[in-house]
């Protein structure tokens, strides 16, 4: 009985999308309209244009600035926060700059960095880095702020090197913050990769796609769209993949192993309105609020 | 500084007596200093990178021709500032951020409501939602130039399709997240449907929404200042393009900093409401700090 009405919910799940899609693929194919190309017209130029011909074109450079970018912010991000996080009077200074920096929106820096890189890979790595460095440098702030002070005076009067000190005890302890940091500047990443390859650029993504409607390439620029959707899904999957890994330990201890959803009512808007957690908030881009995961994750019948 | 939060506190010391004993609990004077003291260095942070921005410059450690003066800039923002073509600019830009998140408000919270309330509906629509939500809005940038043309409507659509999802997800989560007992005492109360949702429901989703928005508040002008750029619609990140094509750089910093500081507003402002309007709330008293 149990499991039937499961599969029923299972189903369910199908029924509106296919229905969608199916609709789509029924008023498109006798529609005849210039702008929404029939499905299997979407199809077959997704075929022909990704598998593989322009792979190394326009996906892989586009990949390698994003991952450049990323792995930049992240770095600047940790390495900073965590220093901020330890020294009040230095995050007290920077708070000012740090929060107009923050509220600038990052496009607006695109002409900014064409200036300072040209026209180059340089510019669009510097652009994703500077969008994504932000929700990463607060969150580590919060985190490292929020390391019970017993932790570091027991970790002195042991004489923990700080090396180890910052290695076992410090990154841990911030690791839950910096990785919702993380996921919210690889969303931020990725809309960036997609802007700054959009202005000034000769390939990549963003280019493909604004190129194909310039030239009125109607589906291909469907299919760059659809690319770009299909991205943005594998890129948060494997990140929720990856940071399941990196904290089960975190989620074990809050025993929330079998239940998701309360630990994200803690994690969220509930208490978002604290200062810090609406700072990183802020920063959240279109796709990706951090009271995502709930629904992401947890499974319907919880 | 240090006389304007005396003449704060004065009345203080004359309140009621159980606002006195509040008081009287943390030293006020210790109070005080701790504030001006966290004051000091926030200043003290400004002015040392403007300074050092400033002398970079001046001396040419910063290539003159990419990083001019910051009191040139800033005399730059003041000449616009006292003339109207950047407050049109500025017009057209709000227009689209505030006309594409009233939009954006007016179809997510219902639909959120409703999701978040109906089990079937949601469950029938997750896959959906699931598969939207981490496209980038900005892919869809040339299907909006297409459809809508360069103008204002290109950017409002793109707004409320990007703000659409986070109003969207924090009312669904606010909903879920009503306290089940609050609930089934509304019901066993007799309160009628109606009374039940403005009474219990809505309350205790409005934190969530709340939050929803000032999220979309600041993906608005994102992505209005990204329509602005890429594509040209008119508004404050055209202008930034111009001026950085035609070699007007000071002007292009000023423009720059003007987009920031409105940023800055727009997150204030939302959080000064926010915090108003929801003083009631839970986490809203415990970090009156």
């Amino acid at each position: 009985m149990r499991s039937a009405s499961r599969t029923g919910t299972f189903l369910l799940q199908f029924l509106l999308p296919a229905a969608l899609l199916l609709g789509y693929g029924v008023w498109s194919s006798q529609a005849d309209s210039f702008y929404f190309p029939p499905l299997q017209e979407i199809g077959r130029t997704f075929a022909d244009t990704w598998l593989f011909e322009r792979v190394p074109v326009d996906l892989v450079p586009s990949l390698a600035r994003l991952a450049a970018g990323y792995a930049l912010a992240v770095v600047v991000g940790v390495s900073v926060g965590v220093a901020l996080g330890l020294w009040h009077l230095a995050r007290l200074a920077s708070e000012p700059v740090v929060e107009f920096l923050r509220a600038l929106p990052a496009p607006a820096l695109i002409p900014f960095a064409l200036l300072l890189f040209g026209t180059g890979n340089n510019s669009k790595v510097f652009i994703i880095a500077l969008g994504t460095v932000w929700p990463i440098l607060l969150n580590t702030i919060d985190g490292v702020r929020g390391l019970e002070s017993e932790q570091l005076d027991m970790a002195r009067s042991y004489r923990i090197p700080p090396r180890s000190g910052l290695l076992h005890i410090i990154l841990p302890a911030a690791s839950p913050r910096i990785f919702a940091g993380m996921r919210t500047s690889l969303s931020i990443g990725i809309i960036l990769m997609v802007i700054s390859e959009m202005v000034a650029s000769d390939n990549g993504l963003g280019y493909f796609i604004l190129q194909s409607q310039r030239s009125f390439a109607i589906p291909e620029m469907w299919t760059g769209i659809v690319l770009i959707g299909i991205l943005g899904f594998v890129l948060n999957w494997l990140f929720l993949r990856v940071e399941a890994r990196f904290l089960f330990w975190h989620r074990g201890a809050r025993g929330l192993l079998g239940e998701d959803t309360g630990h994200r009512a803690g994690d969220g808007a509930g208490d978002a309105a604290g200062a810090e957690e609406a700072a990183a908030d802020t920063a959240a881009p279109p796709a990706m609020p951090p009271t995502m995961p709930p629904i992401a994750r947890s499974s319907p019948h919880s | 500084m240090a006389t304007r939060l005396g003449e704060t506190a004065s009345p203080v010391a004359a309140a009621p007596p159980e606002a006195a004993s509040r008081t009287a609990r943390r030293p006020g004077r210790g109070a005080l200093w701790r504030r001006g003291a966290g004051w000091l260095p926030r200043l003290a942070g400004i002015a040392a990178v403007l300074v050092i921005l400033e002398i970079g410059s001046r001396t040419g450690v910063l290539p003159r021709e990419s990083f001019p003066p910051v009191s040139e800039i800033w005399s730059s923002l003041l000449g616009l500032v006292t003339d109207t073509p950047m407050w049109v600019e500025v017009g057209r830009t709000m227009q689209g951020w505030a006309v594409g998140l009233l939009l954006a408000i007016v179809l997510a919270v219902p639909l959120g409501m409703l999701l978040g309330a109906s089990r079937l509906a949601f469950q029938m629509t997750r896959l959906i939602i699931e598969f939207l939500r981490p496209v980038p809005s900005v892919a869809l940038i040339p299907l909006a130039v297409l459809v809508f043309g360069t103008d204002q409507d290109m950017k409002v659509f793109l707004i409320v399709f990007a703000c659409f999802w986070p109003i969207l997800f924090q009312a669904i989560y606010g909903v879920q997240d009503v306290d089940p007992v609050a609930t089934d005492t509304a019901r066993s109360y007799g309160l009628p449907l109606l009374a039940r949702f403005t009474r219990v429901t809505l309350p205790s989703a409005a934190p969530y929404i709340a939050t929803g928005l000032r999220i979309s508040s600041a993906i608005a002008l994102i992505l209005a200042l990204t329509a602005e750029l890429v594509v040209g619609a008119p508004g404050l990140g055209r202008a930034i393009v111009v001026s950085q094509t035609s070699g007007q750089i000071t002007q292009m910093y000023a423009l720059i900093l003007a987009t920031g500081l409105l940023g800055w507003l727009l997150n204030s402002v939302f959080q000064a409401v926010e915090r108003r309007l929801l003083r009631w709330h839970p986490s809203h008293r415990e970090v009156a700090r």
